[in-house]
Order: C-alpha cells, then sequence, then structure tokens
C-alpha cells in the first residue's frame, strides 16, 4: 500500500519531466538551427520546396502552436518523417529497436553478472592485490573511449585471432529466427534453433563485452565502495557476535545493504550504456538504433536525430522510474 | 543472588594490541578477570579503557586488522577460546555467549525484519523448523516485555523506538539460552526512564535463566543498581576488582576511589556543588607510562610505581587489586 | 613564500597545504604527471613535432611505424605522432572550455537556486533535471547536430550538458551554507543577494567544484572525441583525436597504427583526469574527510 502511493508519487514527478523532455527536443528540432524547414527539406532543395514544407507543416505559425501540434503529433506517435528514405521515424525506430535491446541487455547482464561479484570481491579484499587490480581495472574502464575499444577488440580477435565475427548480428548464410521479440538470441532459443542461437551469440559476444566495459567499471566501483561502508557498520558486528559465517554476513546481511546505493547507480548510469551503444553499434555495423542515429547525422537526417534523442530519453526516465520502484522494495525505511 | 557459583569464564593475562598510523597501540595489557556462574559482573572504566575490546575478545570478533590479540588465555567450559577453530568459535557465538551493543540504532540490519534477523540466529544454533523458530521469537519477545510481539516480527528496525530496539537485541541474544551475556553499554544511547526498563528486564531475565552478565558501562550509579561485582579498568589494565557494596564503601585503589568520588552527590561529605574530578588525564596506549598505568595521575605515586607492574593481589576474599600502595604487602613494602 | 605572508592569507596557506598532502599521493602525481606531459606537448607541438601535422605528402602513405616516423603515417602521408601532439593541445583546450564554461554557469544557476530558494530553486532543478533525464552523449550529440558540425558547436554542445552536474552540486552546497550564522550576519549588515552569493556561497563550494571539474574534464574529452568520431565535432583535416580514429577506423584492418595512437592519447588523458579528480576528492572532500 506505501509502496502504491510511493510509485504513484513518482509517476506524478515524472510527468512534468517528460513534458520538460518534449519542450527542450521542440527547442532544438525547432529553435536552434537557422531554418527548421530547411532542415527538414534538407539542404539542397530549392526555396519554392522549403517554403512548400513551412507551410505543410506549419512552420510559419508561431511557436507555442508548433509546440502543440508537435506534442498532439508525439501523442499519436508521429516523430515526423525520415528524410533519408521518407519513412516514418516511428517505424524506423521501431525496426531498430530489438537490436538494440538485445545489446544493452546482454551488456546490462555482463555488467551485472562479473561487476558485484568483482566489486564485493575487491570489498572484503580491501586493500589487497586484488583489490589494486580492480581498481585498476575500473579507472581503465571509465576512461577507455568506446568506439576505440571497439577497434581494438575487432583488430585482435577479428582480424589477428581470428576468434571471434566482427560485424553484424548473424553469419550472412544463416537466416534470421522467425521474429518474436526481434532479439535474435531470445527468439532462436524460443524456436529451438540452436545452430542459429550459436551463430547470434557468437555474434553479439564483441559488441557486448565493448559496450559493457564502461559500465562495468562504474558497477564495480559502487559495489566496492558502498560493501566497504556497509562491512563498517554495527549490525555487521552483530552478525559476527551472533556466530553468522563470513560468506552469510557479506553475501546477505551486507550485500542487501549495499544494493541500495547500486540501484540507484545501475538506473543513472544506464545513460552510459545508451551513449555507448551509438558509438557499439557504428564500430560493429550492429544494425540497431545507435547505428540508425549515426547514419542519420551523416545525412544530416533531423526528424531521424530527434525521434532517437526523444525515444532514448523516454526509455532513460522509464528506466529510472523502475528502478526507484525497485529501490523502494528494496530499501524499508524509505519514506513516503 | 550472593552465594557465588563456580568460575564460569576465566581471561588470564589478555594482552591486545592494534596498529595504528601513530604505532602499535597497547589497548589490553595482561588483563585477567574470572566470570562466575549466574552473577552480573559489572565492567567500568573511563572511555577508551579497553572495555569493549575485553567484551569483543572473548567473542573473538575485535576487527582484524587492525586489532590482534597477542598473548593470554580465554577458558569456558575446559576450551580456550583463543585457540579453537574459527567454525567452532561461531558455534559459541550467539549461542554460547552472545553480546549486545550499545547502539541501538545500528546494531539491527536496516533491511531485514525483527522476524528475520531473530529467526536467523535461533535456527542458525537450534535444529528447528521456521515455525518453531517463530513461536521461540514471540515467547523471547514476550518475555521482554515487548508489547504486542506478533506485530513487532513483521517490523523493521527503523519503525521501533531505541528502547524497542534494545528490548529486541535482548530477546535475540537470550533466545538461544547462552551461559554468558556480554553487554556494552547497552543502555547508555537510551533516554533515562527507558533506561530504567531496559535495566529491569535484564536484570530478570538474566535471575530466570541463570545468565552470567558482563556489564560494560562508565555509570557508577547503574553499577549499583543492577551489579553484584564490579571490576575496574584503567587504560587497559584490570586494577580493581570487588563485591559492589564493598568497592564502593571500601574502594582500594586510587583510581577507584577517584572514581567514585567523581558521583554527584557521593556518599557523603562535600557540598552538592562540589563535583570531584581526576587531574590530568587519560594516557595514550601507544607510549604508555612504564609499570603502574595511573601513576602519572596517582596521588599516591612511589619510586616502585613507576618501574613495575603491579599484580592482581587479594585483598581478602572477594575483593583484588593492582596496586603497589594499597595491597595487603603494603606493611611489608614500608621501609 | 615566508610563514608570515601565508599567515595573512590563510586561502593560500590552506592552497599550500592542499598541494603538500597530494604531492605524497601517487595516483595524484601520476594524474598530474599525464596531464603535465599531454599539456606541454600540446603547446610546444609547434616546435616538437618533427612534421606538419596538416600538409599532405602523398608519397608517404599509410607507412608503418618506424624510424622516420615513430607511430607510421596516415592515408594522405602525414606524420600521426605530429598530429597526436598537436591533438593534444585541440582536446585539452575542448576540455577546458567546456568545463569553465559550464562550471560557472552551473555553480552560479546552483547557487542561486540554493540560496534563494522557494518557487525559483523548484523550477531552476526542473529544469536541471530535464536535461539530466538524457544521456549525455545522446543530448550533446542533438545539440551539435541541430547547430550544425563544428568542433565550436560542439564544445558549446557538451558544456549545455554538463551544466547540471555542476549546479546540482553547489546547491547542495548552497543549501547547507545558507544556514550558516555568517550568512544572516551579512544579511543583517545589509548585503545584497548577489554579493552574498559571489562573496559566501561560491568560495564555500570551491573544494567540491574544484574536484567535479578535474572528474568532469575527462568526460567531456571523451564525449567530445565521440562527437567528433560520429562526425559532428572537429572536422578533418584538423588534427582531432576522435576524428583521427573515424578516419582511421576505415584502415584499422591493415593499418593498425592510425587509429590505436590516437586512442592511446585519449585513454591516457582521461585516465590523467580521473586519477587526479580522485585524489582529489579525497583530500578536499569534507563529506570524505569526515
Amino acid at each position: 500500500m506505501r509502496i502504491l502511493r510511493y510509485i504513484l508519487r513518482r509517476l506524478l514527478y515524472v510527468l512534468p519531466v517528460l513534458l520538460g523532455v518534449t519542450i527542450l527536443v521542440f527547442f532544438i528540432s525547432h529553435a536552434i538551427p537557422g531554418d527548421p524547414a530547411q532542415m527538414i527539406a534538407g539542404p539542397k532543395a530549392s526555396r519554392q520546396a522549403v517554403e512548400e514544407i513551412r507551410r505543410s507543416h506549419g512552420l510559419d505559425k508561431p511557436l507555442p502552436i508548433q509546440y502543440l501540434r508537435f506534442v498532439s503529433g508525439l501523442v499519436q506517435g508521429d516523430l515526423g518523417r525520415s528524410i533519408r528514405n521518407h519513412r516514418p521515424v516511428v517505424e524506423d525506430l521501431k525496426d531498430f529497436l530489438p537490436a538494440t535491446l538485445e545489446l544493452t541487455l546482454a551488456a546490462m547482464i555482463l555488467c551485472l553478472g562479473v561487476g558485484i561479484p568483482l566489486g564485493i570481491l575487491a570489498a572484503v579484499k580491501r586493500n589487497k592485490l586484488t583489490d589494486h587490480l580492480t581498481r585498476v581495472f575500473s579507472v581503465f574502464g571509465v576512461s577507455t573511449p568506446v568506439f576505440w575499444l571497439g577497434l581494438m577488440l575487432l583488430l585482435l580477435f577479428y582480424r589477428n585471432l581470428g576468434w571471434l565475427p566482427g560485424s553484424g548480428r548473424l553469419d550472412i548464410m544463416v537466416q534470421p529466427p522467425p521474429q518474436f521479440t526481434g532479439m535474435y538470441t531470445l527468439d532462436a532459443l524460443l524456436a529451438g534453433q540452436w545452430a542459429t542461437f550459436a551463430n547470434a551469440l557468437w555474434h553479439i559476444i564483441l559488441p557486448a563485452f565493448c559496450l559493457s566495459y564502461v559500465y562495468l567499471a562504474i558497477i564495480t566501483r559502487i559495489v566496492r565502495s558502498s560493501m566497504i561502508g556497509v562491512l563498517g557498520q554495527d549490525f555487521i558486528t552483530t552478525a559476527r557476535a551472533n556466530g553468522l559465517s563470513e560468506a552469510i554476513i557479506v553475501l546477505k546481511h551486507a550485500f542487501k545493504n549495499s544494493l541500495i546505493p547500486t540501484v540507484t547507480i545501475t538506473g543513472l548510469s544506464f545513460g552510459e550504456l545508451m551513449g555507448g551503444a551509438i558509438l557499439t553499434e557504428t564500430i560493429f555495423a550492429w544494425p540497431g538504433m545507435g547505428k540508425y542515429v549515426v547514419d542519420s547525422v551523416n545525412y544530416l537526417d533531423f526528424p531521424g536525430i530527434m525521434g532517437f534523442t526523444l525515444m532514448v530519453s523516454l526509455v532513460y526516465v522509464l528506466v529510472n522510474l523502475t528502478v526507484d520502484v525497485i529501490y523502494a522494495f528494496l530499501n524499508p525505511t524509505i519514506r513516503y | 543472588m550472593l552465594d557465588y557459583g563456580k568460575t564460569l569464564l576465566s581471561i588470564r593475562d589478555l594482552s591486545v594490541r592494534f596498529a595504528t598510523y601513530q604505532g602499535l597501540a597497547r589497548v589490553l595489557e595482561k588483563v585477567c578477570l574470572d566470570i562466575k556462574s549466574g552473577e552480573i559482573l559489572g565492567l567500568v572504566g573511563e572511555t577508551g579503557c579497553g572495555k569493549s575490546v575485553l567484551a569483543r575478545s572473548v567473542l573473538r570478533i575485535i576487527p582484524s586488522p587492525p586489532g590482534k590479540i597477542a598473548a593470554g588465555t580465554i577458558s569456558y567450559q575446559g576450551e580456550d577460546l583463543l585457540q579453537i577453530s574459527e567454525t567452532r568459535m561461531r558455534q559459541v557465538r550467539g549461542n554460547r555467549i552472545s553480546m549486545i551493543f550499545q547502539e541501538p540504532m545500528s546494531s539491527l540490519n536496516p533491511v531485514f525484519s525483527v522476524g528475520n534477523q531473530m529467526r536467523e540466529v535461533i535456527r542458525l544454533h537450534q535444529q528447528v523448523s521456521k515455525k518453531e523458530a517463530t513461536r521461540i521469537a514471540l515467547d523471547m519477545l514476550r518475555q521482554v516485555q515487548m508489547p504486542d510481539p506478533a506485530a513487532v516480527l513483521g517490523k523493521f528496525p527503523h519503525e521501533l523506538s531505541g528502547g524497542m530496539r534494545q528490548r529486541v537485541m535482548i530477546a535475540m541474544e537470550l533466545s538461544c539460552g547462552p551461559d554468558l551475556l556480554l553487554a556494552d553499554e547497552p543502555t547508555t544511547a537510551l533516554d533515562v526512564t527507558v533506561q530504567g526498563q531496559v535495566l529491569a528486564i535484564l536484570r530478570r531475565l538474566a535471575g530466570e535463566k541463570g545468565v552470567s552478565v558482563l556489564f560494560i558501562t562508565h555509570d557508577m550509579g547503574v553499577v549499583a543498581q543492577i551489579c553484584d561485582r564490579v571490576a575496574v579498568m584503567y587504560a587497559g589494565q584490570m586494577v580493581e576488582v570487588a563485591e559492589v557494596k564493598e568497592l564502593f564503601s571500601a574502594p582500594a585503589h586510587p583510581y577507584t576511589r577517584g572514581l567514585i568520588s567523581a558521583i554527584p552527590g557521593a556518599e557523603g561529605e562535600k557540598g552538592a556543588e562540589h563535583l570531584y574530578s581526576i587531574p590530568g588525564v587519560v594516557p595514550g596506549l601507544i607510549d604508555p607510562p612504564e609499570g603502574c598505568r595511573y601513576h602519572p595521575r596517582c596521588e599516591k605515586k612511589r619510586a616502585v610505581c613507576t618501574e613495575q607492574t603491579p599484580v592482581m593481589v587479594k585483598l581478602h576474599a572477594d575483593h583484588d587489586v593492582a596496586c603497589h600502595c594499597c595491597g595487603p604487602s603494603r606493611e611489608e613494602g614500608r621501609p | 613564500m615566508d610563514a608570515a605572508f601565508t599567515s595573512r592569507h590563510p586561502r593560500l596557506r590552506e592552497l599550500l597545504l592542499t598541494l603538500k598532502i597530494l604531492s605524497r599521493n601517487p595516483s595524484a602525481v601520476a594524474g598530474a604527471l599525464i596531464i603535465g606531459i599531454m599539456a606541454f606537448m600540446g603547446f610546444s607541438a609547434d616546435l616538437l613535432a618533427p612534421f606538419d601535422p596538416i600538409r599532405i605528402n602523398l608519397s608517404e602513405r599509410l607507412n608503418p611505424p618506424g624510424w622516420g616516423h615513430l607511430f607510421g603515417t596516415d592515408e594522405m602521408g602525414r606524420d600521426i605522432l605530429s598530429r597526436v601532439m598537436h591533438g593534444a593541445r585541440i582536446s585539452l583546450r575542448i576540455g577546458f572550455m567546456v568545463v569553465a564554461a559550464a562550471g560557472m554557469t552551473g555553480s552560479f544557476i546552483g547557487a542561486a537556486a540554493g540560496f534563494l530558494g522557494g518557487r525559483i530553486d523548484n523550477l531552476i532543478m526542473r529544469v536541471m533535471d530535464v536535461v539530466l533525464s538524457f544521456p549525455p552523449l545522446v543530448l550533446a550529440m542533438a545539440l551539435a547536430a541541430a547547430m550544425g558540425p563544428s568542433l565550436n558547436n560542439a564544445i558549446m554542445a557538451v558544456a549545455f550538458v554538463m551544466v547540471p552536474k555542476f549546479a546540482r552540486i553547489v546547491r547542495g552546497e548552497a543549501l547547507a551554507v545558507k544556514e550558516m550564522p555568517y550568512i544572516a550576519a551579512a544579511r543583517v549588515s545589509g548585503a545584497k543577494n548577489f554579493w552574498i552569493i559571489f562573496n559566501h556561497i561560491l568560495p564555500n563550494c570551491m573544494n567540491s567544484v574544484v574536484v567535479l571539474a578535474t572528474l568532469t574534464l575527462g568526460e567531456t574529452i571523451l564525449i567530445a572525441a565521440s562527437l567528433s568520431f560520429i562526425g559532428l565535432g572537429a572536422q578533418p583535416p584538423a588534427p582531432e583525436w576522435g576524428a583521427m580514429i573515424s578516419v582511421g577506423r576505415k584502415f584499422v584492418m591493415d593499418q593498425w597504427w592510425y587509429a590505436t595512437f590516437p586512442g592511446l592519447f585519449i585513454l591516457f588523458t582521461v585516465i590523467g583526469f580521473n586519477i587526479l579528480g580522485d585524489a582529489l576528492r579525497d583530500v578536499l572532500d569534507p563529506r570524505i574527510r569526515r
């Protein structure tokens, strides 16, 4: 009940933020550049064509009216049409979303699966060799340019060692599995196509690792520092005095407490993951939204760029909303 | 209560060191202490004199590093607790010997419910079902006079007041029927009225269950209220151990005398406005004074005090003291 | 500097003390050393660089690293070492410009929000929340794309994205400082809000701002390089590291050195700022000092 009230309050708080997000995107696309009509028409369009677009898009109206049109379009799922292929941007994003989702989820699993144990290990072995190595590992993580890391991974594992494929989601000869979620690994599993699953997994390893590294470093750091904080608390001494084993103290009593800050950071850093996806997808020719937006940038396809921006921001806000809800379940001392 | 039982736990020559940035701190120096069955033994001394470290050493839960038990024995039921394996030690902790702490605010894990934490301890040491563990927990909460114990089981620590939390701690630590309870200033952080209630509960339960209690405090008033015997520590050394009435009426060690004179409104003479305080400050433990660590502040200091560490000697049946100037040998000692 | 002088200037004394503590911290020294080397290389690139970073020399295209060209050459025969050295100047300039702009704007906004409180605070912080609901690289990309691909636009875009970071932290401190008795005293003696913000609130936030600025410098260099990589920052033939990697990417399978060296320079510069920032935080941040 209390949690329900908390979630409701968070939802109410999200609404004005989302409104603000639309205003900001509107300003970026309508107010900053010299001429939005020229933008939509493309750099090579004739003056007449530009004027035509200005009228048909209502760009000759005052800004507030334009904004209302923009928002009412959004509500109906209209993000405008791509300049490149003249398709609705929403359709494009829909096509590219599953690949991005698959990649970010894989990276996320990698991050949490490796980052949490590593952070705990570093906290328990504080100031020992393991801890120092973990620190070096995470400093490199937050300092490495993702796109360069991707290139280096390609050079090593694809070009020199030949262990892993260098681009795409499947080998050219392999048929995509029947579309269900759009995530090839999952779809292949659902359809029971083991060979396809193995192939898709094979392809996702390098990009997922590349994408996860920065994020991994952040998670490792926060788990380590919050575990160190928790392990110094009085209730840990109580647990020891009660005869609990060190493993239970660390993995149950301390870890559940350190999850609280970890979960928050996981949500906030999700932005890094989505920013990283743009670069990773470009490097590994991964046909997702990130590659789509970079192609849009190269084409100066503004509806594409803005649609992507809006979409990503929406996902980001929703992820953080979810994180806040999880936080409420984890932290009984939260005030409603 | 005054028929002393036999010795339950015996600490001999316990020395503990802490590595600090400034150097090695000699936090406990050859401390000896016996705890008898069924008694409440007060352990008093100023902050930082090593009371808590002594109690934690019994359970081997001093933070290590930096702490290290350098020497000594702690015998309990024919075993030396300092020699047994960690696995064996875990069976003692919370089961045969348990401990409650000063801070009721932070001694319970904030993310688990009271019932969850109590059941965990009960089931760790007793082979019982979850249901049975809940029954034991409820029963214990009733015994510490917790209002509405069933509801408390489902609550999280932050939903309880300090006094209630400390009762939960007492209930939890007594739930496995220990022989000895180490109570590290369990009432210091509580309001005065609540303090009285918690003390009464502790005293009654200890009597009923025949649990020995090592009651750490720096409040001489509390000592007078609930303890059978008192041990006085100063700067990592044990200076005096006596039956409680004896200690208050005839303190032997100069430090103990100072402590008792420093109690507001203590026995007698001086006016209420005049509060006695012991001159000087507690010495650092990294480079403590040679010999008797109290000598820089002692009014009766003699040459021998600065050279030799005094050993504990029997003054009479229930009164031991470690002092060159007030032991039974003092007559012979005089030139 | 003699003791009498420093005792008359408490802030200077504090600064000297901080520097002394930092000089004993190995990661602070390492970080400062890396940044120092990069800065030295960048600013004396004109003198030190063995070749012209821009001039095309088609007879030396894509030479592997060797004695003539330590880091090899690119597809126009330009010396990669020389380009990377000049790139240090560009990247550091981007970093400092962004952090100076975002730091000053953000600090002022945060101080005003925290100090004035009420509706203004609420409004300002909601606006900051909106900016923070975009992943930094995504928002910077959208802004840079809207303003048109150029280095200066990229700098403005990244600065805009970084403003809320500073605003948030300064607001938090301003809220605390506001309750101090000397602020009430200043008010009673008739000080204007503006004056109080500049003379009391902002100086008190300096430590956390310096820590944040150092860490943000690293992040900024990464984001700016990323923008250049996707074609929105510095434009070729400017020897910007991200832009070099963007072109070098096409040659990565056969001319490994092209993309590798600029990336290593980004990596080390950012590591320098990150470990210096971490060390500064340990020394300066009161919340950790306590």
